[in-house]
Parts: structure tokens; sequence; C-alpha cells
């Protein structure tokens, strides 16, 4: 097989984010390789993006309909305050806990869904406003103040393990299974694709659009809640004023990954793989002592840059 | 040889990832001549012209514009040095007035400063019209102009750019018959004014009336160039195709039965009023009319998607109630949009995306895809329909205009309908796949289906349709048996008489 120009030009372009993971994960082990380069490093890493990663996982559905959702950092201080509300030890069962926090998540993300798909607002706007309503509905229940005092069980979805892998994990791997199903098995993945390639055309289909794309936000809001979950039962502390964001490093995981603005290109890999180069970039940055308002700073380079190439790589012809 | 060249692209290639568009192609042009460029879409036409422009640049070969070498960087770097282009989709800036769409980019302004002066903007402006004999008023904003007049102030603006050689591309796809007779008799000024014209089209009755000279591509090679003179129909043909074509419309005797689609009084407020028709099985229905007659409107609401103030369908003898495009697959109707740029083709998504979006439930097993079904699918149509592409994965923006309907077409296929509508069905699509589809529609009427086919081109009206209808402004004028249609009598309804 010849090595010819474009062939590696082409390899390059399509496993660039998978390269650039690499690359990130040589220069921290030439940099710091023996604090990086060990087990409980690689753990402290996944539980860390965890939170973002799931949320990272419900906005690539959002952004494929040629849409976006701000909201994500609000939301999921507000589900974490329902969690941790509900988490005192012998109020409610843990099922119910989850479940209710989870159909918090649902009907933030519905509202967003409906008056995007219904009401025809922008996105934008939409999910701009959720996020200041989501903020203050986080505000309003938790009168301000962190909530704690968490059960066993609650807790142990944070902080314990099943075997050597931590929870969190492993939420974060069924998180990830549920959604490349959904997305890139389904019928339902297959409309979801079709709206972000052409709405009109996906209508004259016979795809419901409004329904469907509604349900994308919906979907968020569902991931957004249970990334609260693992958040709070991991800091064993219920935080209104936290996840501020954390939307706009979802989305970037998601655009590091491949989904596009221009819409009806994305997936569950690329996303997962974006969340670890954030991930790995932001447990770098922090073993190498960078500032932490530079790191604010790497961060806000780095969407905008990840946007930068996707409007280069998507522009629609 | 007679007139010098203006225009020399030798040996041009061009490949992209996984095709090679254009293949040591030449293209020669007299000055002050009318050079028609022909060729079935993916014959690399617009690719040549792209690399002409300077959108991208060739892998291999020389431009000479004027006697020199040229690289061009941009379209307006080719503007400024006498090269113009008037896309089939014109560019022109609709919430503008005509003058500031002809002066964007070099606007007059008072001198020193950056105030625009309109007063000369307007009086050049209507003097540049005036010479060209069109009578638009400067102020007039564009988006109350219709698509030829729009396209005659693109011409105009190319002019004030001092153009030596203006490309069009499909300039008659979008107007009616009289705006062509304007249109060609501003070309004749043209040329009298020493103005080189390319002439991109797919008609070949434009080519005999205004071309001087013709080149011919296929698959990205250069065929041949001959002047006009000096061929004729099916010698063109055979070089676009590389093959003969027999007959263009193969019209056969079908028989037609009992009524399957019955519409009645259907009305959609302010754009079409009691529209009432039949289609019975193995009948092509034509729908003939003036671009906004409504034709495309009274279709999008048989088939939901647009909302209807009154009116009944009956299928089969059996009211139905459709509110959406999908209780309109579900009652076994197809329909085939036309624009596919707007709600046609899903552009990022690959072949196979495409073409099983329509029918795709009948894939699925409890919400999960069946990705075997789907490729077979897939590449069934792929082969029945004779698409152009490396493998089904291909994303469709890649695959040309033809193929992309061909695509579509497919698409609506597998919903297995019973009623298939058909709007502009060869729209901008070569002679080969054109004849394709004609095939295919006449084959589909064989097997006892009815097709609704709305049509600007009047030899297609007329050679496929087993009656005619004819809109105007929103009302159907009246119904014509085979026979009795004429293109006089359908111009005629369509202006909205009837004697």
């Amino acid at each position: 097989m010849t090595l010819s120009k474009e062939k590696v030009s082409a390899f390059v372009s399509k496993y660039s984010m998978y390269l650039i993971l690499v690359g990130m994960i040589i220069i921290m082990s030439v940099l710091k390789g023996e604090n990086f380069n060990t087990w409980n490093n690689y753990r402290n890493i996944i539980r860390q993006m965890t939170p973002i990663g799931i949320m990272a996982l419900g906005v690539t559905f959002c952004i494929i309909t040629e849409g976006t959702d701000l909201s994500g950092g609000s939301v999921i201080a507000m589900c974490s305050v329902v969690a941790a509300h509900m988490a005192h030890p012998g109020e409610f069962s843990l099922i119910v806990t989850i479940l209710v926090t989870v159909l918090a998540g649902i009907l933030a993300g519905s509202i967003n869904g409906a008056v995007i798909a219904y009401g025809k607002v922008p996105p934008f706007i939409a999910t701009l406003g959720m996020m200041s309503a989501a903020r203050g509905a986080a505000m309003l229940l938790s009168d301000g103040k962190p909530i704690s005092n968490f059960s066993g069980g609650f807790k142990f979805i944070g902080g314990g393990s099943i075997g050597i892998v931590p929870m969190p994990v492993i939420v974060f791997a069924i998180c990830c299974i549920i959604a490349y199903i959904l997305l890139q098995k389904t019928k339902y993945g297959a409309y979801i694709y079709a709206i972000g390639g052409n709405e009109n055309a996906a209508i004259v289909s016979g795809v419901n659009v409004k329904s469907m794309k509604m349900s994308a936000y919906a979907l968020a809001g569902m991931f957004t809640a249970i990334g609260a979950i693992v958040l709070t039962a991991r800091q064993e502390s219920g935080q209104p004023q936290m996840g501020v964001g954390y939307d706009m490093e979802a989305i970037t995981c998601a655009i590091i990954g491949g989904t596009s603005f221009s819409g009806g290109i994305g997936t569950i890999s690329g996303t997962i793989v974006g969340a670890l180069i954030m991930g790995v970039l932001a447990n770098g940055m922090t073993m190498l002592q960078v500032n932490p308002n530079w790191q604010m700073v790497v961060k806000g380079v780095v969407i905008v840059l990840a946007v930068l190439l996707d409007m280069y790589k998507n522009r629609k012809k | 040889m007679g007139k010098e060249c203006i225009l020399k692209m030798e040996g041009i290639s061009k490949s992209f990832p996984g095709v090679k568009a254009l293949d040591q192609v030449n293209l020669t042009v007299r000055k002050g001549t009318v050079h028609a460029v022909m060729g079935e879409n993916g014959a690399g036409k617009s690719t040549l012209m792209k690399i002409l422009l300077g959108l991208y640049p060739q892998d291999e070969g020389t431009v000479y514009f004027k006697g020199k070498e040229v690289h061009f960087n941009n379209p307006r770097d080719a503007l400024h040095n006498g090269l113009a282009m008037i896309h089939q989709e014109l560019s022109t800036v609709r919430s503008r007035n005509v003058m500031q769409n002809i002066y964007l980019g070099k606007e007059i302004t008072y001198k020193g400063t950056g105030v625009l002066n309109n007063k000369a903007m307007y009086a050049e402006c209507k003097t540049l019209f005036e010479s060209l004999g069109i009578g638009i008023d400067p102020l007039t904003p564009m988006s109350s102009l219709s698509v030829s007049r729009q396209q005659l102030c693109e011409i105009a603006k190319a002019i004030s750019y001092n153009a030596d050689l203006i490309i069009m591309d499909e300039p008659t796809s979008a107007i009616t018959e009289s705006e062509v007779e304007l249109l060609f008799k501003m070309i004749d000024d043209l040329l009298k004014k020493g103005i080189t014209i390319i002439y991109i089209t797919h008609k070949m009755d434009e080519v005999f009336k205004i071309a001087d000279d013709v080149s011919v591509y296929r698959d990205g090679h250069f065929i041949n160039s001959v002047p006009a003179k000096e061929t004729n129909q099916a010698e063109l043909i055979k070089m676009m195709v590389g093959r003969e074509l027999s007959q263009m419309f193969p019209k056969e005797e079908v028989e037609i039965k009992d009524t399957l689609l019955k519409v009645e009084n259907l009305s959609s407020e302010g754009v079409f009023e009691d529209v009432s028709f039949e289609l019975r099985r193995g009948e092509i229905l034509g729908v003939a009319g003036l671009i906004g007659a409504g034709r495309s409107e009274v279709m999008e609401g048989v088939f939901g998607v647009r909302p209807i103030s009154k009116g009944k369908i009956y299928i089969d003898g059996t009211e139905v109630t459709i509110r959406t495009p999908r209780d309109a697959i579900r009652n076994r109707i197809a329909f085939l949009t036309e624009d596919r740029k707007y709600n046609g083709c899903l552009l990022p998504l690959s072949v196979r995306e495409n073409t099983v979006i329509a029918s795709l439930a009948k894939y699925c097993r409890l919400g999960f895809i069946n990705r075997k079904v789907c490729n077979e699918k897939s590449k069934e149509m792929q082969k029945a329909m004779n698409i152009k592409t490396p493998t089904i994965e291909q994303k469709i923006m890649n695959l040309s205009g033809g193929n992309q309907q061909k695509v579509l077409v497919g698409r609506w296929l597998l919903t297995d309908p019973n009623i298939l509508i058909v709007d502009e069905p060869t729209r901008g699509i070569d002679v080969g796949a054109k004849s394709e589809i004609h095939k295919l529609i006449t084959n589909l009427a064989k097997q006892g289906k009815g097709i609704i086919m709305i049509s600007s081109e009047l030899p297609e009206v007329l050679g496929m349709s087993d009656r005619v209808m004819v809109m105007s402004e929103g009302k159907l004028i009246g119904t014509m048996n085979r026979e009795e249609a004429t293109q006089e009598k359908i111009l005629l309804y369509a202006t909205g008489k009837t004697e």
C-alpha cells in the first residue's frame, strides 16, 4: 500500500482528534511522567471529567440538529440541589432520588425543546433564558446555601468503586453506551441526523421534526441530571452556585470530537475523545501548576479554535 | 481561424479525494462569439468554470486569458480582470435595491469622505441601463424583480466591470419563454459590443439558436469543439452521452384504469383556490403553467407540506385526511420536490442515509435499524437508478446534480407509492439522466401507478403526459387530453385565458 500524500492527509483528517489525544498524553508523559502515568491519575482524569463528559453526550444530540444548549451549567446546579434535598439518610429511597432528579433535568430540557421546536425561538436565546431561570431555581430551592448529609448509598455513586473501577467511570460508561446506541443504531438517531442534515427535507420525508427536536433537548436535560447526581455524590454536597461554564466545556468536547454546528455531523465516540482531551488538558495544566486563571484563558482559546476548525471543515457548499 | 482567442484553457486536470473531475481538458473560445459548453452533469463543466474563476487552482494545465497566462485568486480578482460569471442561482442581494447591487464593492462616495454619493450612482446606473436597453429603475428593490429581470441586472453589473468575457450558467432554467427572447436579444447586443459569452446549457434548441461554437465534455474529458452550424442534435447527444440515444420521450401506450386520486376544491388562502382534478391508474398527468402559477403549492397541499384551508382528497374513492407528509406517505403518495437543495437532499449525509430516510420504519425492529437491509436496499436503488458514486457511504453533496436527483427518486421508490408527484423532475439535469428518469416514469405508469408531473419544459409536458392541466395565478384554468394539447394552447391557458 503506497503512502500517497492524499491518503496521509485523509487519514490525519479523519483521526485528527485521536492523534491530538495521543499527542497530549505523550507530551504529559515526557514532562511529568512519574505523576501522570499512574492508575490513580488516570482514574482521577476520568472521575473529574465525568459530569461534563455526560453533559457533552446530551449536547451532542442538540448540536447535530443544528442547535445548541447553553443551559447545562445551570441545569446541573438545579438538579444537584434537587438530588441533595432528597438524598438525606432515611428520607427517600435511592431509586426515587435518582428518578426525581432525572425528571427535573428532563423537565428543564423539555421546556428548552418546546420553546425551540414549537415556539421557533433560536436555540441560543432559548437556552440562554433557561441558563438564567435554572440558576434562579437552584438558588430558590436551596436558599442559596450548599446542602449536604447524604445516605451511604448516594455517596457510593460518587465515591465508591466496583473492583478497581470508580463508580463515576461506570456511570459514564453506561451513559456512553446508551448515547451511542440511541444515536447510531436506532431510527431515532437516524432522524436526528436527518433533521440536522436538512430540516426541510426531513419534513418532506415524513419525519416529525418538531417532536424529535424537542426530544433532543429533553435528552440533553436527562444526561445533565445524571451528571449532577454523580457530581453531587462525589462532592458530598449540593451547591447551587456550581456548574458555571460547564455548558461551554461540554459543547467544546462535542466540537473537538467532530460534531458540527452546521448540523447533521457528529458521533458519540468523537465526543468521548473530545471529553478525554479536555480532561487530559485540565489534568495536565494542573500538574504543570498553570495558574487557574490562565487555564480559563486556555479553555476559551480551545473552544474558539475547535469551532474555527469546524467551520473550515464543514462549510456547506 | 477567423477571430482571435480570448480564452484558452489547456490540459487542465483536477482531482478531488476519490474522483478525478477533469483529465487534461481544453477550452478555446474565440473573441466576440457565443460559445456553448455542454455535457452531462458530472462531466466537469462547473469544475472547469470554478478553476477559471479562481475558486480553486488546477492540478495541471494553463489558462490564457486575453493572450496572457493567468491565475486568478478568487472571483473578485477575475472580475477586476474582465471575467464575470452569472450563476444559475443568482447572487443578488435581495434586501437591497438594483443600484446598490450594481455598485456593491465599488460604491461611489463623495471625494475624501466615506459618504455614499447616491445621485452619481443613480445617474451612472441609469445611463448604463439605457445603453443596454434595460427598462428598470435603479431604485427598484431587488426582491420585487422577477428572476429574469434580476438576471438582466446581473448582466448589467458584469458590463459595469467592463467584462470582456461573461459566463452564463443555465441562464434560462428559471425564466419563461418570452423572457428567453429578451435574453437572446441582450446577448446579441453584447456581441456587437465585442463581448464574448460562454453559455453553459443543457438545452439543445437554444444552442442551435444562439451559439457560434459548441464544446462538449463527458466524464471529465474534453470530447470535441465544433461550430454550431456544422453539427446537429443527434451528433451532440452522441458526444455527450457516448452512445446514441433513441427517442427522447419514450411514450408508450399504457392502459389507463380507474380513478386513483380525486382532489376537490383544494384551497390555500392567498395561494391557490378551488383546484379540483383527478388522477387515474396508469396515467401521467402533466401540470403546466407559468412560474408562480401555484402548481408546486397545490401539490404541497395534497402532500401535507402546506396547510390547506378548504378541500377534500379521495384515494380509491375513500376520503383521506392528509395533514403531514407522514400521512401522505402512509397513503402511498410520494413527492419529489422542485428544489433538491432546499428540501430534497440531506447534504452532509451519505447516499445510503438519503436513500432510506423516507422508508426507514420498514427496516427497523423495536426502533433498531437493520443496517444490512438498509445497505441492500440502497445498493438496489443505486443499481436500478444507475447512480454514479464510488460507494453508498459517499456524502451526497459530492455527487453531481443529476445523480443527486436519482438518489431522491430512489428514496421515494422505496416507499412503494401508488401516487408519485414529481416537480420539475429533470431540471438542471443532463440528457442521459433525463432520459433515464423519463423511462422510469413511464415504467411506473405501466405498473399501474398514477403520476403527477409538474414541468415548465413544454416538450417534456407534451411528450410525456396523457392529460395536461394548466394553472394560472392560483387557479386551474383547464385540462386537455394528449390529442388536443399543443404548445400554443397550453401557453394560452397559462396566461389565464381559454380563448
